[in-house]
C-alpha cells in the first residue's frame, strides 16, 4: 500500500506496465511539442511580445510623452489630450493613477512603436476588446511594435491593482482608416 | 513534553507519538479555523464583483480580497500541511516525532504571525493583495507577521526531516519510507525552497517598509516572490497528490501501480518547479524570450509530465484495487461501485478530476508565453487557481478530514448525512467558480477590479454582457461553494467537540465483492492485467487537452500583430 514501505526493497528495479510507460512516453512527447510550439511560434506568429526594455526615471519619462502631446496633440477627449502620431513613430503611453495617458489615435495597417511605462505603481495595459495585456513598470521602457488591424474605440482597462481608484483607471486608443 | 508516549491505533496497528497526534490537531484545527474566516472574505469578493448584487464598498472589496488570499492560499493550507507532515512521519513511520517541543514553537510563531498579518490587513493600511507588490507599500507589519509565519513554517519542516531521520535510526519500519511519506518528503523539499525565497524578498521590503531601504525593485520583487509565491503551489500539488494516494490505500489497500514511477514523478517536482515564478513575468518588460520559454515549462514540462504521470497512476491504482476486490465486470465496475457516499472518496475523486481537467489543462495553456498575453491578469487566472487550489488541494484536504477524524481525533464524524453531500456540493460550487471565472477572463475581464461597469472613470466602457451572465453565474457558484464549506466546518467543529469517541478498531475500506485473484502484480506494475477504465479516463483527458491547447493559439491568431 501507499501508506506503508514498498513490499519489496529493490522497488526501483520492478517492471513496468506497458500502459504506464506509454503513457509516459505520449506524454513526455507532447510536452516537447508544447515546447517547441513557442520557439515555432517566435519564427511563424504574429503575436509575439517585444523584449525590448530600457531604464528609465518616471520623470525623464514624463517628459518624453509630454513631447508627444506637445507636437502631436490633435484634440482632447473627455479633458484627455488626443495624439495623433504620424505612421510608424515612437510613442509613448503612461499608466498612472489613475488614467491611460495621453489617448492615441492610430491608423489602421500602420506599424507604431509603442512605449510602455509607469509614473507610480505597477499597472496593467489590458487592451478591450482584443484582451491583450502587458505589465507596465515604473522605471522600466518596455518598447513594442504593434499594429492594429480594425478600426474601432478600444479601451485600456487598468488589470494590475493601483489603489483605491484603480476600477476608474481607464484610457483609449482610437484607430482611424487611413 | 519532554518524554513520548505512545498509543496503539485499533485500526492500523500503528503506534501513534501523542505528541505528534496533538501537534496534528492543533494545526489541523488553526487551518480549518483559517478556512471559515477566508472562505467567508471570499464570499464577500463573490457576491462584490455580481454586478447585480456589489456587496461591499471599494475599500473592504479590497481589504477582503487580501484577506481572502491571505487567510485561506496561506494560512489554511500551509498549516493543514503542517499536519500531513507530521501524520505522514510520525504517524506512517510508526515512530515519535523529533523535537515536539520545536514543533510547538513553530506552531506558535505560524499563529503569530498569521494574527499579526490579518491585524494588519484589517487594520485598512494594508489592501495590497496577497502579493504585495512594490511600490505599494504594506504597513510594516504586514511583512513581519510573513516572515515570522514563514520561519516557523521552515521550523516545521525541520522536524519533519529530524522525525525521517529519528525513524530510520530507531528502525521503525523496514526498507523505503512509503509512497504517501515519500510526497510528503517532496512537499518538504520544495517548502524549503519557498520559504527561503519568501525570506530573500519579504525581509528587504520589510526594511524597505521601516525606511530603512530606499528601493525596491519591482521587476527583482516579483521574480523572487514567485518563487515562493509559486513553487509554493507545488506543496500543495505534492501534499494533495500523496493525499490522493493515502485515500486511495485506506479505503481500497490500494497500491501503487508501481514504486519506482510515481516516486519518479514526485522527484520530478523537486527538479524542475522551482522555474515557476516565470508563469508571472511572461508579459513582463526586461527578460529574454528564451529565459521565459525555458523556465515558464517547467525545461520541457518535466514537472507537467510528473503532474501528467499521477494523473494515470492515482486512478489507476484504485482501478487495480477494485478489480482484484471483486469489480472486475466491464470497464467502469470499479469506479461505478466505489463507495460514492463516502467523502473521503468522492472528496478525493472530485478532487483528482477537477484537478486535472479544470486547473491542469488552463494552467499549461495560460503558461505558454505567447498565449499569456491574452490571459495575463485576467480573470482567468484566479479561475485557474480555484481550479487547482480549491477543486484541487482544499477538497482533497476536506476529504482526508473525515478519515483524520476518527484516526487521530478518535470521534465519529457527526451528521453523516451532510458530510456524505458536502464534497458535491463544495465540488460543485468550485467548479462553477473555476469555470465562470475562466470564461470572463476569456472575454477579458480584469481580476481584482471592483467595478466591472467603470461608473466613475473618465471614459466609458463596458465589459461585453455575457461577462455580466459569467460574474453572475460565479456568485451563485460561490453561495454554493460556501455552503460546502459551511458544511465541512459544522461537521468538523461538532464532531472534534462533540462526537462520540472512538475507542475499537473501526473499518476503512470500502465493501468489496468476492476478491479475483491475479488482479493486481504484488512487484511492479507489468503483472497487472488490465487498466481499460483508466485508459479511457487519461485519453478523454488527453484529447481535452491538446483541443483547448490548440483553440487558445487560434485565439491568440486573431488578435493586433505585435512583435
Amino acid at each position: 500500500m501507499a501508506i506503508s514501505p514498498p513490499s519489496e526493497r529493490l522497488w526501483w528495479k520492478e517492471p513496468v506496465h506497458r500502459v504506464e510507460l506509454v503513457w509516459i512516453i505520449v506524454a513526455f512527447l507532447w510536452g516537447l511539442v508544447m515546447f517547441f510550439m513557442m520557439i515555432y511560434w517566435h519564427a511563424t506568429g504574429q503575436q509575439n511580445l517585444s523584449t525590448e526594455t530600457y531604464r528609465v526615471t518616471p520623470n525623464a519619462y514624463y517628459a518624453k510623452v509630454e513631447a508627444d502631446v506637445a507636437q502631436w496633440q490633435v484634440r482632447e477627449m473627455n479633458g484627455v489630450p488626443v495624439v495623433k502620431p504620424p505612421a510608424g513613430a515612437d510613442i509613448h503611453l503612461i499608466g498612472r493613477m489613475w488614467l491611460w495617458y495621453p489617448v492615441l489615435e492610430l491608423e489602421r495597417g500602420q506599424t507604431y512603436s509603442l512605449h510602455l511605462s509607469a509614473l507610480d505603481l505597477q499597472h496593467g495595459f489590458s487592451l478591450q476588446p482584443e484582451n491583450i495585456n502587458i505589465q507596465v513598470h515604473p522605471g522600466y521602457e518596455h518598447v513594442l511594435k504593434i499594429t492594429p488591424d480594425e478600426p474601432g474605440e478600444y479601451t485600456i482597462v487598468c488589470n494590475e491593482f493601483c489603489g483605491l481608484g484603480h476600477h476608474t483607471m481607464l484610457g483609449k486608443i482610437l484607430v482611424v482608416d487611413r | 513534553m519532554g518524554s513520548t508516549v505512545f498509543r496503539t491505533c485499533p485500526t492500523t496497528g500503528l503506534k501513534v507519538d501523542l505528541n505528534a497526534q496533538a501537534l496534528i490537531k492543533a494545526n489541523a484545527v488553526a487551518a480549518v479555523v483559517f478556512l471559515a474566516i477566508g472562505g467567508l472574505f471570499g464570499l464577500s469578493v463573490a457576491l462584490t464583483r455580481w454586478p447585480a448584487v456589489h456587496l461591499l464598498p471599494a475599500d473592504w472589496f479590497y481589504l477582503a480580497l487580501t484577506a481572502h488570499g491571505l487567510d485561506v492560499l496561506l494560512l489554511w493550507i500551509i498549516f493543514f500541511e503542517m499536519a500531513v507532515l507530521y501524520f505522514a512521519s510520525a504517524i506512517l513511520l510508526n515512530s515519535r516525532l523529533a523535537a515536539p517541543r520545536w514543533a510547538w514553537a513553530a506552531f506558535a510563531l505560524m499563529l503569530l504571525g498569521g494574527l499579526i498579518t490579518n491585524v494588519s490587513v484589517l487594520q485598512g493600511q494594508s489592501s495590497v493583495m496577497f502579493t504585495s507588490y512594490p511600490p505599494m507599500m504594506a504597513a510594516q507589519h504586514f511583512y513581519l507577521g510573513l516572515i515570522l509565519f514563514a520561519v516557523g513554517a521552515l521550523i516545521g519542516c525541520g522536524v519533519f526531516f529530524g522525525t525521517l531521520v529519528i525513524a530510520r535510526e530507531e528502525k521503525t519500519y523496514q526498507g523505503s519510507i512509503p509512497l504517501v511519506t515519500f510526497g510528503a518528503l517532496t512537499a518538504a523539499v520544495i517548502a524549503v525552497f519557498t520559504l527561503a525565497s519568501g525570506a530573500i524578498i519579504l525581509i528587504p521590503t520589510w526594511l524597505w517598509s521601516l525606511g530603512l531601504i530606499s528601493t525596491i525593485d519591482p521587476l527583482m520583487y516579483k521574480l523572487v516572490w514567485w518563487a515562493m509565491g509559486h513553487s509554493s503551489q507545488q506543496i500543495n500539488v505534492s501534499a494533495h497528490v500523496a493525499i490522493w494516494y493515502a485515500i486511495a490505500a485506506m479505503l481500497f489497500g490500494a497500491k501503487p501501480l508501481s514504486e519506482k514511477v510515481s516516486r519518479t514523478a514526485f522527484l520530478m517536482y523537486i527538479l524542475f518547479l522551482q522555474l515557476a515564478s516565470a508563469h508571472h513575468l511572461l508579459v513582463e518588460p526586461g527578460l529574454s524570450s528564451e529565459w521565459k520559454v525555458f523556465n515558464t515549462s517547467y525545461a520541457m514540462y518535466l514537472a507537467v509530465l510528473g503532474s501528467m504521470i499521477h494523473g494515470l497512476t492515482v486512478p489507476g491504482s484504485i482501478e487495480a484495487a477494485q478489480r482484484a476486490r471483486g469489480f472486475n465486470k466491464g470497464v467502469f465496475e470499479w469506479l461505478r461501485k466505489a463507495p460514492w457516499g463516502n467523502p473521503a472518496f468522492s472528496g478525493m475523486f472530485l478532487s483528482l478530476v477537477m484537478f486535472g481537467f479544470l486547473g491542469g489543462i488552463s494552467g499549461v495553456v495560460m503558461g505558454t508565453e505567447q498565449i499569456n498575453i491574452i490571459i495575463h491578469n485576467t480573470l482567468y487566472v484566479p479561475g485557474h487557481f480555484h481550479g487547482t487550489v480549491v477543486a484541487g488541494t482544499t477538497l482533497a484536504f476536506m476529504a482526508v478530514t473525515y478519515l483524520l477524524i476518527p484516526l487521530i481525533f478518535q470521534k465519529e464524524v457527526m451528521f453523516p448525512a451532510i458530510a456524505r453531500w458536502q464534497p458535491y456540493v463544495f465540488g460543485l460550487g468550485v467548479a462553477g467558480i473555476s469555470l465562470f471565472m475562466m470564461g470572463a477572463g476569456t472575454l477579458g475581464v480584469s481580476r481584482r477590479h471592483w467595478d466591472i461597469t467603470f461608473s466613475v472613470a473618465q471614459f466609458e466602457f463596458n465589459y461585453p454582457p455575457t461577462a455580466f451572465l459569467m460574474l453572475a453565474l460565479n456568485g451563485l457558484s460561490a453561495i454554493a461553494a460556501a455552503l460546502g464549506g459551511a458544511m465541512y466546518i459544522v461537521v468538523v467543529v461538532a464532531s472534534v467537540f462533540f462526537g462520540k469517541a472512538v475507542t475499537d478498531k473501526i473499518t476503512l475500506t470500502a465493501p468489496a465483492g468476492p476478491p479475483v485473484s491475479g488482479q493486481v502484480a504484488a512487484y511492479g506494475s507489468a503483472g497487472t492485467l488490465r487498466l481499460p477504465g483508466t485508459i479511457v479516463l487519461v485519453g478523454v483527458f488527453f484529447v481535452a487537452f491538446v483541443l483547448y491547447y490548440f483553440v487558445n493559439w487560434k485565439y491568440l491568431s486573431e488578435v493586433w500583430p505585435m512583435r
